[in-house]
């Protein structure tokens, strides 16, 4: 057998020319995985105006950059930047090729995936290298693509044991942004964008969108409330607790769907992973994919009505009672030490 | 113009509502003990469907990959509205992962052939992962438009939509065809209609067809298929044989990535602090937050 590529590739997403966090978040992991497999890491930029970029992802460890620049690919377009991503890969077959699971990645990674048959694995919260024995045969260095899966009742670890190209997406924040004190050597390929007419298949009409105000991942304190919440309004005193104690709200997948909190506040497997120094966890279960996105938070408080609730298992301050009478107190008993 | 649509659908295990009974004492997940729902989001797809339909006329054909059972989600389909429905069922497609299972919809797509739109839920609730609406669009080689939100006009050749982005939208304008998938706040799908129950109860697959002549030594399956073809109430049924495909690229064999290990999630169940939902309780409980500098 033809020796693997040890490449790890880094898809660099820009909007407007700035660079997703997610990336370089990736970049960090991509370096980690490269120095298992004594390969490289490499970043590919597609956009306009991006050597800033591209040099930025040097002190996150890529060795080099793959660096498409042309005014026609300022803004992110499924069919140029998919076509331009698909004829890298099959030209170099890289052996790990990460994306940020957001509304571009998640657009882009499957139709690179589909053209060069590799397989893609979605929203993985870990990813490890590893020996792997599957149907009696010896694969070296694989990579374990690790998700909760089935309504967050098991966690499953896939693999890509025949393909060259191993694929993943990862949601913004599980992986942590490491940035070296040095930043690497590196070098910037240049590659030409030629046009090509199915390009153009479709048009950009209007365009309309504002940074994200909300930061969770920046936030000390997050306030997070569940379906167990019951209602939007009953969210109320959890704004108003993230307001005195300096915080911000955040809610599960249940209580997005539920329509009670905005999915940009989403914590959890397919929201944002957050680290605070406190999370306090309203009305939330504690399911799989939640725990996700919060379990390394520093101080973990449970509210919760179910003694029962497996939120309680990871918390380290645990209380039996209804959120809103216990949120309320908690600001009284707030307001009544700064005194 | 009048758009030929062709819709993808799934039928998914309700994950959302997942009980104690579902779970196996092993940490494994019974399949048969979950109810079998309409992927959310197909169904909002098959809403946008039949609006184009209301508005601009054409067809609206609806396909699914799955197990036989699969038949009871395309009734409702027609319960809707739907002209058409498709099965593609083989045992042989069984276990396939997105890469495998877009190649299959692709060809099944092709042999239905004459199509301006190709729509879809965004992801089904089974597997959240999106990727088999780009796959198949990538596979047909046509352009795709992800997380659709409304569909603002039909052209002579092309179509407007609206998406969501990372903290707005856009406008497109894409020649067709096109591959769109949708996402939840598209549309309200209608109520399945009394006529069309009535009209569509008794339409069957092809397997359920020769379940009735297995049961019934009178029946003839060609016979029995052709009734059903002249009354409108078949179900087309594609095996493996009938579609263009190559089998090493189907199921297991054709899925790249392959389920390494499942483990069921074991808490370990770690001791806490248990605080009394008192005012003093609290009370303590800011009062070490404080000590610790959790809080200011």
């Amino acid at each position: 057998m033809a020796k693997k590529s040890s490449e790890v590739w880094v898809f660099v997403e820009q909007r407007s020319g700035k660079p997703a966090d997610v990336s370089f978040e990736l970049l960090s992991k991509g370096k980690k995985l490269a120095d298992t497999l004594n390969g490289v890491l490499k970043a590919v930029v597609i956009g306009h105006k991006m050597q800033k970029v591209a040099q930025e992802t040097f002190r996150f460890g890529a060795r080099e950059v793959l660096l498409v620049d042309h005014p026609d690919l300022e803004v992110y377009q499924t069919l140029p930047y998919s076509r331009i991503m698909s004829e890298l890969v099959d030209k170099h077959r890289p052996r790990i090729v990460l994306y940020g699971a957001t509304f571009i990645g998640r657009d882009i990674a499957p139709r690179v995936a589909s053209f060069t048959l590799s397989g893609l694995t979605a929203d993985c919260t870990d990813l490890q290298i590893s020996d792997v024995t599957y149907t009696r045969k010896e694969y070296k260095d694989l990579l374990l693509q690790i998700r909760p899966a089935f309504g967050g009742n098991i966690i499953a670890t896939i693999i890509t044991p025949d393909n060259p190209v191993q694929m993943a997406t990862v949601r913004e924040g599980v992986m942590e942004m490491l940035p070296l004190s040095s930043p690497a050597k590196g070098k910037v390929t240049n590659i030409p964008y030629q046009k090509n007419e199915v390009d153009g298949l479709i048009k950009i009409i209007e365009r309309h969108h504002e940074e994200n105000k909300i930061n969770l991942k920046a936030a000390p304190v997050i306030i997070a409330g569940g379906y167990g919440m019951g209602t939007r309004a009953r969210f109320d005193s959890l704004y108003r607790l993230a307001d005195v104690i300096g915080g911000e709200v955040a809610g599960s997948r249940a209580a997005v769907d539920a329509g009670f909190v905005k999915h940009e506040r989403q914590v959890g497997q397919t929201g944002v992973t957050v680290r605070p120094k406190l999370y306090i966890a309203c009305g939330i279960s504690g399911a799989i994919q939640h725990r996700a996105g919060m379990q390394e938070s520093k101080k973990i408080i449970a509210i919760n009505t179910d003694p029962d609730a497996p939120i309680f298992d990871i918390c380290h301050y645990g209380i039996v009672g209804d959120a809103v009478d216990v949120v309320n107190k908690f600001i009284d008993a707030y307001k009544h030490k700064l005194k | 113009m009048k758009p030929n649509s062709i819709v993808l659908v799934k039928q998914v295990p309700d994950t959302a509502n997942i009980s104690g009974q579902v779970m196996r004492p092993d940490g494994t997940v019974n399949r048969a003990k979950l109810p079998a729902i309409f992927n959310p989001e197909d169904k909002v797809a098959l809403e946008l469907a039949l609006q184009i339909k209301d508005k601009y006329g054409g067809s609206v054909r609806v396909l699914t990959m799955g197990p036989p059972k699969a038949s009871e989600l395309l009734r409702e389909c027609l319960y809707m509205g739907a002209d058409e429905a498709y099965l593609v069922t083989d045992r042989r497609f069984a276990a396939a992962d997105t890469l495998a299972t877009s190649y299959v919809l692709s060809a099944a797509i092709e042999k239905l052939g004459n199509y301006d739109l190709i729509l879809g839920g965004r992801q089904a609730i089974d597997g959240d992962t999106a990727q088999v609406g780009p796959q198949t669009a990538e596979k047909l080689g046509i352009p795709q438009v992800t997380y659709a939100e409304q569909i603002v006009s039909v052209k002579k050749n092309s179509v407007v939509i609206k998406r969501k982005i990372d903290g707005g939208y856009e406008i497109l304008e894409s020649a067709l065809p096109v591959l769109i998938t949708v996402i939840k706040d598209a549309a309200t799908p209608r109520p399945f209609k009394a006529r069309r129950i009535m009209a569509y109860k008794n339409a069957k697959s092809l397997l359920e067809l020769e379940r009735m002549t297995e049961s019934n030594s009178l029946l003839y399956i060609n016979d029995l298929k052709e009734e059903y073809v002249s009354d409108g109430l078949y179900i087309s049924t594609f095996t493996m044989d009938e579609l263009d495909v190559e089998r090493e690229r189907c199921g297991l064999a054709g899925s790249p990535t392959k389920v390494h290990k499942v483990e069921s999630v074991v808490l370990a169940g770690n001791e806490h602090d248990k605080i009394e939902a008192t005012k003093e309780g609290l009370s303590q409980l800011v009062e070490k937050l404080m000590q610790d500098h959790i809080l200011g």
